[in-house]
């Protein structure tokens, strides 16, 4: 009885041992290098809807006007409509119209992805040519002929992280939620 | 195994209306088969009987093997935009091809800005953000580590969007569905990686940046990260193709193609998606309420019939073997019906093995065509019961304005002179849809 008992217990240890290890996946070399702190931070490009990731300097809608006419309206028409790109604004009717107009101004629901957005992939022929002052600028020229800062608006980290966009609670996160475990 | 000579009456019944018969029907056995109306003369010698190719030594060896040349139509068709080459899809000819996997030079692409001519040896793949230990690795690096294969699908979230217009699109079943293919995949789980790194407890999101011009960068659950992502640096065998994200991308099964980044340069734990351009303004699907579903991520229950389908001609009444994919990112196909007659009836279609977890799953289904008109479709049940949706069932739960997922059943007629066009049978087919013109006019 004893013996049975034991032998029991060395079969559950075993099984135990055996599941750990499963879970613990399989034996991996760990061949990274070590990234110094001001390495991963600026190996971190990504801008967050709270300002996060936004780099200093500061652009204003003014001088945005210029840059826009200059390196986007080829691709984006003037004042952000028509053009073979994507329509930034103009947006004449609401998103549960028969034909919505989906631009930045009645659909995107955080400022802060356009300097993201630009930053990294515009214009289209020179992406990263922008000057981080030229994001700041192109942004607030956008979000001012979509409506949403004045005219003489001048955006910096903290004021683009405070504009809160007109379609800011219009999505439903259908498989995840942005603040969920 | 059942061969002509004992065919029996049950397994030659038909097995759904207009002409579809049992799946169990031999090919070569079925009835009303094509035969050839005349009889060659045998040749007399067999010198008579040499083909040219008997006579004269063939061609010598090559490094790197091609398709034969008489098969140079089987390309993939390119739409792009015009002011940015680099900018637009290639889709895979899904009706030209056979079996589950798609060759690597035929498999689809998105591109956002071009491909991007990536030095292994520079190429660094860095993981930053909410971890205990930022690391680099550079691709030797990688090649070293423990790597498991993953066969699965990859489709793009907009693949089939034409299918949202009030008319039918006219085009091939590979210009319409074909932003989807199968492959084996073989790399590194990621969860390897991440552990090395130490993910800290507030890090719940993966934010995943490319190398290419776009820097596209998308956010990953991180569950699901962990639970089947990989470092994918081989597809069917050799290393990615660039157009495939060489030398490393990343591969998460059964969700939206976007979220597999290509060129793969960083990983960034963070407590929060990044809320990027490509999960916000695009990649989301507007409903009739005026909101937008977001991180939609799972590739929906679909199928398609690939063989006979559209812009094909059926050259004679007779015997056709038909034949699709199907698929789910939920998991495995469980089942495939196929319907000759829009949907008033149905039979099963065989399956071919091995039936892999949101991977393409070929299946046929013996028909016996009459010569009178047909609507040929299909419908896929995945192993979970989540069913491919009616035309009219996908409308009415998500408007007209989703662009993205669409996954409803797929209608082609035949008539009776044979020839295959893309209809819808339970949803009206409006004559100028204005909307239509426009669809297609942006490009990001």
């Amino acid at each position: 009885m004893g013996l049975e008992m034991s032998y029991n217990h060395l079969l559950k240890l075993m099984f135990i041992l055996i599941s750990f290890d499963v879970q613990a996946g399989p034996p991996a070399p760990a061949l990274g290098q070590p990234l110094a702190g001001g390495r991963a931070q600026s190996a971190l490009s990504v801008v967050f809807p709270d300002g996060r990731g936004l780099p200093p300097g500061s652009g204003s809608v003014e001088a945005g006007r210029g840059l826009y006419a200059a390196r986007c309206a080829t691709c984006h028409g003037v004042a952000g409509r028509g053009g073979p790109g994507g329509e930034l604004a103009g947006g004449r009717s609401d998103l549960t119209a028969e034909q919505p107009d989906q631009t930045i101004g009645t659909y995107w629901p955080y400022a802060t992805t356009l300097f993201d957005f630009i930053r990294r992939a515009m214009p289209m022929d020179a992406p990263w040519s922008l000057a981080d002052d030229e994001v700041y600028a192109l942004t607030a020229y956008l979000l001012h002929i979509n409506g949403v800062v004045e005219a003489d608006a001048t955006l910096d980290a903290a004021a683009l992280a405070a504009v809160r966009m007109p379609n800011r609670e219009g999505f439903v996160g259908i498989e995840a939620h942005p603040s969920a475990p | 195994m059942k061969d002509k000579s004992n065919f029996d009456s049950k397994d030659n019944a038909e097995a759904a209306g207009n002409g579809l018969l049992n799946r169990r029907v031999f090919l070569g056995g079925a009835a009303g088969a094509l035969t050839l109306s005349f009889t060659a003369p045998l040749p007399a010698t067999p010198r008579d009987a040499l083909a040219p190719g008997q006579r004269v030594p063939g061609a010598p060896f090559t490094n790197y093997g091609q398709p034969s040349p008489y098969e140079r139509g089987v390309v993939r068709w390119i739409a792009a935009n015009d002011a940015v080459p680099g900018n637009g899809i290639a889709w895979t000819p899904l009706e030209q091809l056979d079996g589950a996997l798609t060759p690597n030079g035929l498999h689809f692409e998105r591109h956002h800005n071009g491909i991007p001519d990536i030095d292994p040896a520079a190429h660094r793949l860095r993981i930053a953000g909410n971890v205990a230990r930022p690391l680099e690795f550079d691709v030797d690096a990688l090649l070293r580590y423990p790597r498991v294969s993953r066969t699965c699908f990859v489709e793009c979230g907009g693949n089939s969007n034409a299918a949202w217009r009030r008319r039918p699109v006219q085009t091939t079943a590979g210009n319409f569905h074909g932003l989807v293919s199968g492959s084996e995949w073989t790399g590194v789980p990621l969860a390897l990686l991440l552990d090395e790194a130490g993910v800290a407890e507030d890090a719940h999101w993966v934010i995943a940046e490319g190398a290419d011009a776009f820097s596209l960068t998308m956010s990953i659950p991180l569950a699901k990260a962990r639970r089947d992502c990989l470092l994918a640096l081989f597809q069917n065998g050799e290393r990615l193709r660039p157009s495939q994200g060489y030398p490393v991308r990343l591969l998460v099964p059964g969700w939206e193609g976007v979220l597999n980044v290509k060129w793969l340069k960083g990983l960034y734990l963070a407590d929060q998606p990044a809320m990027a351009r490509n999960e916000t303004a695009k990649y989301t699907e507007l409903q009739p309420d005026g909101r937008a579903r977001q991180f939609t991520f799972t590739m929906g229950p679909k199928s398609l019939i690939t063989r006979p389908s559209a812009q094909m001609r059926l050259p004679a009444p007779g015997f056709y073997e038909i034949s699709g994919l199907a698929w789910s990112g939920y998991g495995r196909v469980a089942r495939v019906e196929v319907s000759a007659d829009a949907g008033a009836s149905w039979a099963e279609a065989a399956l071919a093995e091995p039936i892999l977890p949101a991977a393409l799953t070929r299946f046929r289904a013996p028909w016996q065509w009459s010569g009178g008109p047909a609507v040929l479709q299909s419908r896929v049940t995945d192993e979970h019961g989540n069913v491919q949706p009616s035309r009219a069932a996908l409308l009415a739960e998500r408007g007209r304005h989703g662009y993205y997922h669409y996954n409803a059943i797929v209608s082609w007629a035949v008539a009776d002179d044979g020839y295959v066009t893309h209809t819808y049978v339970d949803t009206p087919i409006e004559k100028t849809p204005l909307e239509d013109l426009f669809m297609d006019e942006e490009w990001d």
